[in-house]
C-alpha cells in the first residue's frame, strides 16, 4: 500500500499493525486458513504412519533405533524457538524494531541448530542402523513424515531469512509488520506439528 | 495509468492479468477445452461399447481413455468451469472491488492449467495413465507405466492451484463483503462457494500427501503400498476418499448455488427457506466429510465401520431434500419464466433426484456388494455429476453469460441444446442402472453377445450422441450470438451482480454499494430508486498491478516434473529454481498497485 511507505515511523504505526491494512488482514486470515490445510497434510502423514509403524519387513524397528536424548534435545531447541519468535513479536507490538529483528536471528539460529541435529539423526540411522528410505514401509513412512517437518522447518528458516535481511534498515512498517507476522505463525505451527512428532513417533516408538 | 495499463498487446494483458473476471474468464475458456477433450474420450468408449466386441480401440487404450475420461471431467473440466462462475461472480456479488489475493488467484489459474498440459502430453509421451480415475495401489505403484507419472504430477500441480483458489475465496468472503452485507445477506451462490471452499481447504492436502506417496513409492523406492515390504495398499484408497468424496460435494454444492439463483430470479420470488438452505449447505458440507469409507464397503473394513459409513452417507439425503423442496416452493407460486437457464434448473430436480435415490441404495453396504464396480454405480454418479453439476454449468452459463461476455446466448438455440442434452442424458445413464443390475462390470473394454446386454449398450451410445450433438449446438450459439448485445441487467435481477453497467468496468463498484437486504438490488428496486446505494464517496480505486510470476512459476513446476518423470534430476532442479526463484522475486519486490482516477470513473461511468 501506498501509505504504508509513508508512516515509517514506528511511533506513527497503530496498534496492531499487522491488521492495520485490508491487505495485512487478508494477510493473516489466508494464512490461518492455509494452517488448516497444513494440518490436514500433517495428519494425513501421522495415519500413514501410524498405519504403517509396524511393517518394519526385516529392517530395523523404532525401539531399535530412537535415541530419547538426542530427540530431548531437539524438541527443547524448538520450543525455545518458538519462545524467541514469541519475544521477536512483543517487540514488534512495542515499536523496538531492532528486538524485532534480533530475536527473529534468534529463532533462525535455533531452527539451524534444530536441522543440523535432524541431519544427523537420519544419517545415524541411515549409516549405523541401516535404515534407507526404501528398507520397509516403516522406514518410507517415517522418513516422510519427519522429513516433511524438516522441510518445512528448512523454508521457514529461509523464509524468514529472507525478511530480516530485505528489511534489515526498513523499520516497521504496514507492508512489512503482517510478513514478520505470519512467519511466526508459520514459526509456531512448526513447533506445534513437532509435539505431535515427539509424542507419536517417538515416545510411542521407543 | 489505467489507459497506458490496456494499451499492452492483449496476449500479455492476458498472461499477467490479476482481475479476477478475466481470470474466470480463462477458467472457463481451459475448464471449456477440458470438457470438450473429456467428452471425446467418452464418445470413443462409446464407440467400443456400441456393439459386443468391437475392436474399434485396444484393451490398452480403453483404459486410458476411461482414465482420462474421469480425471479429465472431475478436476480439469468441472472444477475450473466452476471456478470461472466463482472468479467471476463472487466479488460481485458481494460487492468487492476485487479478490482478497489478486496474485495468487492468477498462480492458482496457471497451475491448475500448467498440471492439466501435463496430463495430457502423456497421450503423446509413452501412454496416458491407464490404472482408472482412482489409481489403486498396487495397480498405479506396481503395474502401470509412465502414464501414472504424468497422473501424479499433473494432479498435484493443479491440485496446488485449487487450494490456492479456495483459500483466495474463503478470504475474500469473510474479509471483503460491502457494508450491510451480513453472511445472513449472502447469495446462496456466494454461500456455497464458500462451504465448497471450506471443502477445498481441508479435502485436498490429503490428495496431495496421497500423490506425494505414491509419487515417492513409484519414482524414489519408498515402500507405503508394497505389502512384502510391510506396506498396505488400502492407505491409498483411504487418503484418496477422504480427498474424493468432499470433491463430489466441492462440484455439487457450487451448482445448488447456481440453481438457487435462477430459480429464485426466473420465479420472480426470493428463495423460499433460504436459512434453511445456508444451513443445509453447511450440514451437506460437514457431512461430505464423514462419509469417504463408503467407497471402501467392499474392501473389507468391517461391518461396524460399514453400518456407521452407510448411516452417516444416507443422512445426506435430509440437508439435500431440504433444498430440492425449497427449490419447489420458490417456484410454487411464482411467475416461472421458462429461460434457458431456467429451463436446465428444473430439469435438474427430477435429473438429481434420481441420482440421489440410487445413491441411497448404494450407501446401503450389505447391498453394495452386489452393485459394487457394476454399471449401477456408473450409472448413479453420471445421475449426479451430470444430472446435478453439469447441467448447473449449462444454468450458470446461460444466466450469467451477458454478464460476462456483454451478450446474451440465443433462447431457441438453447431450447433445443437443453431438450437434447436432457434427452441424450436420460437415455444414456438410465439403461445403465440395468445394465448394471444384470452384472456388466464398470471400466471393462467389452462385452460378450447373446447375454442381453447388447440393445440396452447400443441405446446407452446413441443417447450419448445425442448429448454430444447438444454440445455442439451450445458451441454454435456462443460463436453465433456474439450481436447479441445484452443490457446491464437482461433478467432482472435480484443480486448486486446485476446492478452494474455492461461490460464490467474493471473495477467493478464505482462506489461500493450499501447492503440493505436479502436480494440487495431487488430491495432497490421495490423500496429505493432501483439504483445501488453508495457506502462511500466516489474517488481513487487502487488497483493491484499485473505479474508474469505466476505463468514462469507454473513452467518452472511444469519442467520440474519432466525432470522427475524422467529421473533427469539437474532439470528437476532447474525448474524448482525457477518457481523458488519468483517466490523470492515477489517475496522481496514491494508492489503498490496503481490508482484509477476519479475523473476516469466518472467519465467511464457516464459513458456507461
Amino acid at each position: 500500500m501506498a501509505q504504508a511507505e509513508q508512516v515509517k515511523h514506528d511511533q506513527a504505526l497503530p496498534p496492531y499493525p499487522e491488521k492495520a491494512t485490508l491487505e495485512g488482514k487478508n494477510k493473516f486470515l489466508g494464512f490461518w486458513f492455509f494452517l488448516g490445510g497444513e494440518t490436514v497434510l500433517f495428519a494425513s502423514l501421522f495415519g500413514t504412519y501410524l498405519g504403517l509403524r509396524n511393517g518394519v519387513a526385516d529392517g530395523p524397528t523404532s525401539q531399535e533405533l530412537f535415541h530419547l536424548d538426542l530427540v530431548f534435545y531437539m524438541t527443547m531447541i524448538l520450543l525455545t524457538s518458538s519462545l524467541t519468535s514469541v519475544f521477536a513479536i512483543i517487540n514488534m507490538k512495542k515499536g523496538n524494531y531492532k528486538g524485532l529483528l534480533g530475536w527473529m536471528w534468534a529463532t533462525v539460529a535455533l531452527g539451524v541448530a534444530f536441522l543440523s541435529f535432524e541431519i544427523y539423526e537420519f544419517w545415524d540411522y541411515t549409516v549405523n542402523y541401516g535404515l534407507g528410505f526404501t528398507t520397509s514401509a516403516f522406514a518410507s513412512s517415517f522418513y516422510t513424515l519427519v522429513g516433511t517437518h524438516g522441510a518445512h522447518v528448512l523454508f521457514g528458516v529461509l523464509w524468514i531469512s529472507t525478511l530480516l535481511i530485505r528489511y534489515a534498515k526498513t523499520g516497521l512498517t504496514l507492508t512489512n509488520a503482517p510478513k514478520f507476522y505470519t512467519a511466526s505463525l508459520y514459526w509456531h505451527f512448526i513447533d506445534v506439528v513437532w509435539v505431535f512428532i515427539f509424542t507419536v513417533v517417538y515416545l510411542m516408538g521407543v | 495509468m489505467s489507459q497506458a495499463y490496456a494499451k499492452k498487446s492483449v496476449l500479455w494483458d492476458w498472461l499477467t492479468t490479476v482481475d479476477h473476471k478475466k481470470i474466470g474468464i480463462l477458467y472457463l475458456a481451459a475448464g471449456g477445452f477440458f470438457f470438450a477433450l473429456g467428452g471425446l474420450e467418452a464418445m470413443l468408449m462409446r464407440i467400443q461399447l456400441m456393439f459386443p466386441e468391437l475392436g474399434f480401440v485396444s484393451e490398452q487404450t480403453f483404459n486410458e481413455l476411461l482414465t482420462m475420461h474421469g480425471t479429465t471431467m472431475i478436476f480439469l473440466a468441472a472444477m475450473p468451469l466452476l471456478f470461472g462462475f466463482m472468479n467471476y461472480i463472487v466479488p460481485l456479488q458481494i460487492g468487492a472491488r476485487d479478490v482478497a489475493f489478486p496474485f495468487l488467484n492468477s498462480l492458482g489459474f496457471w497451475l491448475f492449467l500448467a498440471g492439466g498440459i501435463l496430463l495430457n502430453l502423456s497421450w503423446f509421451l509413452g501412454g496416458a495413465p491407464d490404472a482408472g480415475w482412482t489409481a489403486y495401489t498396487p495397480l498405479s505403484s506396481a503395474y502401470s507405466g509412465t502414464g501414472i507419472d504424468y497422473y501424479v504430477l499433473g494432479l498435484q500441480i493443479s491440485g496446488a492451484g485449487t487450494l490456492i483458489a479456495g483459500i483466495n475465496f474463503l478470504v475474500t468472503i469473510i474479509n471483503m463483503r460491502a457494508p450491510g452485507m451480513s453472511m445472513m445477506r449472502m447469495p446462496l451462490f456466494t454461500w456455497s462457494s464458500f462451504v465448497a471452499s471450506a471443502l477445498i481447504l481441508f479435502a485436498f492436502p490429503a490428495l496431495t500427501i496421497g500423490l506425494l506417496l505414491l509419487m515417492l513409492e513409484r519414482l524414489f523406492g519408498a515402500t507405503y503400498f508394497a505389502v512384502d515390504m510391510g506396506g498396505n495398499v488400502v492407505i491409498w484408497q483411504h487418503l484418496f476418499w477422504i480427498f474424493g468424496h468432499p470433491e463430489v460435494y466441492i462440484l455439487i454444492l457450487p451448482a445448488f448455488g447456481i440453481f438457487s439463483e435462477v430459480l429464485a430470479t426466473f420465479s420472480k420470488k426470493r428463495l423460499f427457506g433460504y436459512s434453511a438452505m445456508v444451513f443445509a449447505t453447511l450440514i451437506i458440507g460437514f457431512l461430505g466429510f464423514m462419509v469417504w469409507a463408503h467407497h471402501m464397503f467392499t474392501v473389507g473394513i468391517g461391518p461396524v465401520a460399514n453400518a456407521i459409513f452407510a448411516v452417516a452417507t444416507m443422512a445426506i439425503a435430509v440437508p439435500t431434500g431440504i433444498k430440492i423442496f425449497n427449490w419447489l416452493f420458490t417456484m410454487w407460486g411464482g411467475r416461472i419464466q421458462f429461460t434457458t437457464a431456467n429451463l436446465f434448473a428444473i430439469g435438474f430436480i427430477p435429473s438429481f433426484v434420481m441420482g440421489g435415490v440410487t445413491g441411497v441404495m448404494l450407501a446401503t453396504s450389505a447391498a453394495n456388494y452386489q452393485f459394487h464396480d457394476t454399471y449401477f454405480v456408473v450409472a448413479h454418479f453420471h445421475y449426479v455429476i451430470i444430472g446435478g453439476v453439469v447441467l448447473g454449468l449449462f444454468a450458470g452459463a446461460f444466466y450469467w453469460w451477458p454478464r460476462m461476455f456483454g451478450y446474451k446466448l440465443n433462447e431457441t438455440l438453447g431450447k433445443w441444446f437443453f431438450w437434447l442434452f436432457l434427452f441424450g442424458f436420460h437415455l444414456t445413464f438410465f439403461v445403465q442402472h440395468f445394465v448394471g443390475l444384470m452384472g456388466m462390470p464398470r471400466r471393462v473394454a467389452s462385452y460378450l453377445p447373446g447375454q442381453g446386454l447388447d440393445g440396452l449398450n447400443l441405446i446407452s451410445s446413441v443417447g450419448a450422441f445425442f448429448m454430444a450433438v447438444a454440445f455442439l449446438l451450445f458451441v454454435w450459439n456462443v460463436i453465433v450470438s456474439v450481436k447479441n448485445k445484452a443490457e446491464a441487467d437482461p433478467w432482472d435481477g435480484r443480486t448486486l451482480e446485476w446492478g452494474i453497467p455492461s461490460p464490467t468496468p474493471e473495477y467493478n463498484f464505482a462506489q461500493t454499494p450499501l447492503v440493505r437486504e436479502l436480494d440487495a438490488l431487488w430491495y432497490e428496486k421495490m423500496h429505493g430508486n432501483g439504483k445501488l446505494k453508495a457506502a462511500e464517496p466516489l474517488d481513487d480505486i487502487h488497483m493491484p498491478n499485473g505479474s508474469i510470476l505466476p505463468v514462469i512459476m507454473s513452467i518452472g513446476l511444469f519442467i520440474a516434473s519432466f525432470g522427475l518423470i524422467y529421473h533427469v534430476h539437474p532439470v528437476t532442479i532447474i525448474g524448482l529454481l525457477i518457481t523458488f526463484g519468483c517466490m523470492f522475486v515477489r517475496s522481496i519486490k514491494e508492489d503498490h498497485g496503481y490508482h484509477i482516477h476519479k475523473e476516469d470513473i466518472q467519465k467511464e461511468e457516464g459513458a456507461g
